[in-house]
């Protein structure tokens, strides 16, 4: 007998695992109507219990089922209602990072009622950065409070706000005479106002240059292989934009070996496609010099004509081997997401890690060009190939190593660009204008003159697409750049010295 | 006189020849019914067409296993116009007088379908095209199996303002720069002009094909959602800078709870290959999505999926069926009807037959091809993404809606006929 009712207790303890719960509620949870689920969440939450707490979380993942064993769906609306359920619970978590996910939240959604648990979690918390943010919660939530000195504080509070929607909410509060009667808190909104504005328009100012140095970069990597192959060597290189699809197919084939072979490792598939896309790139670059380019230089029209049959060539080769649907390279779990600098402003990481990509492809672009014998003769042979042959510089070898390292560099573009962009046979066309661009606006035959170029470009596109938008930037770029070229004709920064062929 | 002997036997031996290569030629024409597929499988529309191609074949294999049409089988000619517009045209052309189509299956973009109009109008062919569109046309030689505006664009933009879609008062209007998004948010500017939204809380902005740098777009929403108000973006993105687009999205941290994106041209199909669980909540109206549960859906995806197998597709174990492909799906076996009952492939006969066919679609209904206007009468669903890359239906419509191709929000439209002109 006794057994028999330790069993029970024992198949209720696990069975009824929400019967803690009221029954009632959680079937309201599966109700068609979005109103009677909210109401539902909203009891539960207010319960504070850890069962309810599980209960929503599974709600919130999809995985929660109702009684015919269909899964329940949710939308926005109660998704929303869930985070700030479960935020106002989290707000005394013992973890820092949940604390701040759930003030986050709230933040967006502040009413009165919630002052004095605000009031309460601010005055518990210990880490700055979460305490400064509920102290914004809390003037929010008082912002309406009937005492002046309250309302005072709050106004007052908020000018240390970073968020777009107090900066509204301010200038309202300023304008509203009928809500605010007292000028003195008025007029405190409004330096309140223009204090959160300018901290608003900086941010914005970095956003901006932020994306302008990030489209500048991969401007920079497309166009830096082209910068030597074109620019030192002077071969019109119309099969660049596929050296870059080479480094991008090589990431993408790297990402599937990796994903069947090291699974435990696929985090870190870029890191290994860097040095496998140089050389697959550099490969191709020197097969292509050996046999056709380097019959034809100081021939440029038919350089131009042969190098553009060859991105056609390479173009079909990579539909045949890979298909002509672009393939899915995907972001590892350290490249995705984004550094928070403000509520307005989130730095993505790809962006981030291609940027400092990009510094490094450059700096040991500049070391080989200055700092070894092959940069030395190839710097030689640019300024003058007779006289570099002359003195003993074997200058074909020469040519072929400088077109093998600008090929090479062009396939680690192409490993970047496969963080960001499609991969696709025809990826690369849309680059070759772009990186010639580039190369022209620096001036042929610098590398200093393709990093202010790709820049600077970068930039100025990024600014005139937050003003004129997306399209009309594209084309008010290339009037400018043919502008420049006119008053221009060398570039940025022009080659001093003496010259064989000018 | 030997050589002219010699010549006059050449000459008959070839005629007698050419007589019989005509002969054996049209024998076997007779054999089989030819039709065209007219997809782009390279370039940006590559990502959206491929799929369609693959569902046509799939469909005309169906049919003809099952002993094709009027007794004889199916045959497809497939082209690639490689997302290239007068290109479209070249291969309509083609398939029509050259490969003797009866009917030709294809189209995505609306720029694509505005530049093979003409040519099937000159030549009378027959299109049937399988993706939402902007409306504003009606023409006699085409079936217009995707949504129209009033099937999708419209209650879509109904959902955001209701209390459950979150009640949205700003309008963000995104798109790439052509005529169908453009079309389209001249309607839904006007449509929310009408329900009281000023100019000022609706921002428009486009991009070229192919673009793939959101980080502007993004802070430019980011700052727009700002300034109070709840905010919505209407993303008519095409093709694959949908990718960069969301990938941004998920980047930038804007959740779907904040400021919702729906999206008229991202199924399921465009989701393969982005990281969904960041995106979760953000929004797509179509008529029908994979997650639709019905004795006709799964047969749908069932077959679809043992085919893709079959064709050793790449990711064959991955494959998604959705909105396009069902109206493509719907288009075969609805033609193939039509062809029954006319007894003939003949243009004229086919489109006087297809009015008023049935069809029991993988959206659960029985859909109707409106007797006049060449739209399909559709249901209409929006959904939520899931993390898995599915959709969550979240609203739909009782049953079928009949579209209106001229929509009533652009001034003028009252006047025009519910029917294309016979001439």
């Amino acid at each position: 007998m006794k057994r028999v009712l330790v069993a029970l207790i024992l198949a209720c303890l696990t069975l009824c695992a929400s019967a803690a719960l009221d029954p009632l509620l959680v079937r309201q949870l599966a109700a068609e109507d979005s109103d009677e689920k909210i109401a539902a969440i909203e009891a539960l939450a207010k319960s504070g219990d850890p069962e309810a707490v599980a209960l929503l979380k599974r709600l919130d993942e999809g995985t929660l089922k109702d009684e015919q064993g269909e899964d329940i769906t949710i939308n926005n609306r109660v998704r929303g209602k869930i985070a700030e359920a479960m935020a106002a619970l989290r707000l005394f978590d013992r973890e820092p990072k949940a604390r701040l996910i759930a003030v986050k939240e709230l933040l967006g959604n502040i009413d009165p009622g919630m002052a004095t648990m605000l009031a309460k979690a601010r005055d518990h918390e210990s880490e700055p950065r979460i305490k400064a943010l509920l102290e914004e919660a809390y003037a929010l939530a008082t912002i309406r409070a009937a005492d002046p000195a309250v309302r005072l504080a709050a106004v007052k509070a908020l000018a240390t706000s970073g968020d777009a929607n107090v900066r509204t909410l301010l200038l309202d509060y300023y304008w509203n005479k009928a809500a605010e009667p007292d000028l003195a808190i008025r007029r405190v909104a409004f330096a309140s106002y223009l204090e959160v504005m300018q901290r608003i328009e900086i941010a914005d100012l970095v956003g901006k240059v932020f994306s302008g140095l990030s489209l500048g970069s991969i401007l920079l990597l497309a166009a830096l292989g082209l910068a030597i192959t074109y620019g030192v060597m002077g071969v019109i290189n119309m099969a660049h934009g596929e050296l870059l699809m080479i480094g991008a197919y090589t990431t993408y084939a790297m990402q599937g070996l990796f994903r069947a072979h090291l699974p435990g490792f696929v985090d870190w598939y870029v890191l290994a496609a860097v040095p496998l896309a140089f050389f697959a790139a550099a490969a191709v670059g020197i097969l292509l010099e050996r046999t056709v380019i380097r019959r034809l230089y100081g021939r440029p029209l038919e350089t131009l004509l042969a190098t553009w049959g060859l991105s056609l060539i390479l173009i079909q080769a990579a539909r045949v081997f890979f298909g002509a649907q672009n393939v899915e390279v995907a972001n590892p779990a350290w490249m995705s997401g984004g550094i928070e600098v403000l509520p307005s402003i989130v730095l993505p990481l790809n962006r981030i890690v291609i940027i400092g990509f990009s510094l490094f492809v450059l700096s040991l672009v500049w070391v080989l060009m200055n700092k070894t014998r092959l940069g030395m003769f190839v710097r030689a042979v640019t300024q003058n190939r007779p006289m570099a042959g002359c003195v003993g510089v074997p200058t074909s070898r020469v040519d072929t190593l400088a077109f093998g390292l600008g090929a090479g560099i062009a396939g680690l573009g192409g490993v970047a660009l496969s963080q960001i962009a499609n991969v696709g046979p025809d990826m690369g066309q849309g680059y070759i204008v772009d990186s010639f661009l580039v190369v022209v606006v620096g001036g042929v035959g610098q590398l200093a003159g393709a990093v202010w170029a790709a820049l600077g470009l970068g930039v100025i596109a990024k600014f005139l697409e937050g003003w004129t938008g997306a399209v009309i930037a594209k084309i008010a770029v290339l009037v400018f750049v043919i502008i420049f070229i006119q008053k221009r004709p060398q570039g940025l920064f022009a080659l001093k010295g003496r010259f064989v062929e000018s | 006189m030997q050589n002219r002997r010699n010549f006059l036997k050449v000459t008959a031996i070839t005629a007698a020849l050419a007589a019989a290569g005509l002969t054996s030629f049209s024998a076997l024409a007779a054999d089989t019914i030819k039709v065209g597929i007219l997809h782009s499988l390279s370039g940006t529309m590559a990502i959206s067409e491929t799929a369609l191609k693959e569902t046509a074949l799939m469909t005309i294999d169906e049919i003809n296993a099952k002993g094709g049409v009027m007794g004889k089988k199916l045959e497809a000619v497939v082209v690639d116009p490689a997302s290239n517009w007068p290109l479209f045209a070249e291969k309509a052309r083609q398939l029509i007088s050259q490969d003797k189509v009866a009917v030709v299956f294809g189209c995505w973009t609306s720029v694509s379908r505005k530049s093979v109009n003409p040519v099937f109008k000159e030549l009378n062919g027959l299109l049937f095209y399988p993706v939402q569109y902007e409306g504003e046309e009606l023409e006699k030689n085409v079936f217009y199996t995707g949504a129209a505006p009033n099937q999708q664009a419209i209650p879509a933009v109904e959902y955001l303002m209701s209390k459950d879609g979150g009640a949205a008062k700003r309008w963000v209007l995104l798109g790439t720069d052509y005529v169908y998004p453009r079309t389209t948010n001249k309607i839904l500017r006007a449509f929310l002009k009408a329900k009281g939204v000023a100019d000022a809380d609706i921002m428009e902005e486009y991009t070229p094909f192919g673009h793939s740098d959101y980080q502007t777009i993004i802070a430019k929403i980011k700052k727009f959602a700002g300034e109070g108000k709840k905010t919505a973006v209407v993303s008519t993105i095409n093709g694959d800078s949908n990718v960069p687009f969301y990938k941004e999205l998920g980047n930038a941290g804007l959740k779907a709870t904040d400021v919702p994106v729906v999206a008229f041209s991202v199924g399921e199909e465009e989701l393969r290959g982005v990281d969904t669980k960041p995106l979760v909540g953000h929004l797509a109206a179509w008529n029908y999505f994979e997650s639709i549960k019905n004795p006709e859906n799964t047969a749908f995806i069932k077959l679809y999926k043992d085919w893709a197998v079959k064709q050793k597709l790449p990711n064959a174990s991955t494959v998604v069926t959705n909105d396009p492909m069902e109206a493509t799906y719907i288009g075969i076996h609805m033609w193939a009807q039509a062809v029954e009952k006319a007894k003939s492939t003949d243009t004229d006969k086919v489109i006087a037959a297809m009015a008023g066919q049935k069809f029991k679609a993988p959206d659960g209904f029985d859909i109707e091809m409106d007797p006049k206007n060449h739209h399909l009468h559709k249901p209409v669903f929006i959904g939520e993404v899931k993390a898995d890359g599915q959709f969550n239906v979240v609203w739909k419509t009782k049953g079928p809606i009949k579209a209106q191709p001229w929509s009533p929000y652009i001034a003028g439209n009252d006047k025009k006929k519910d029917e294309p002109d016979t001439k």
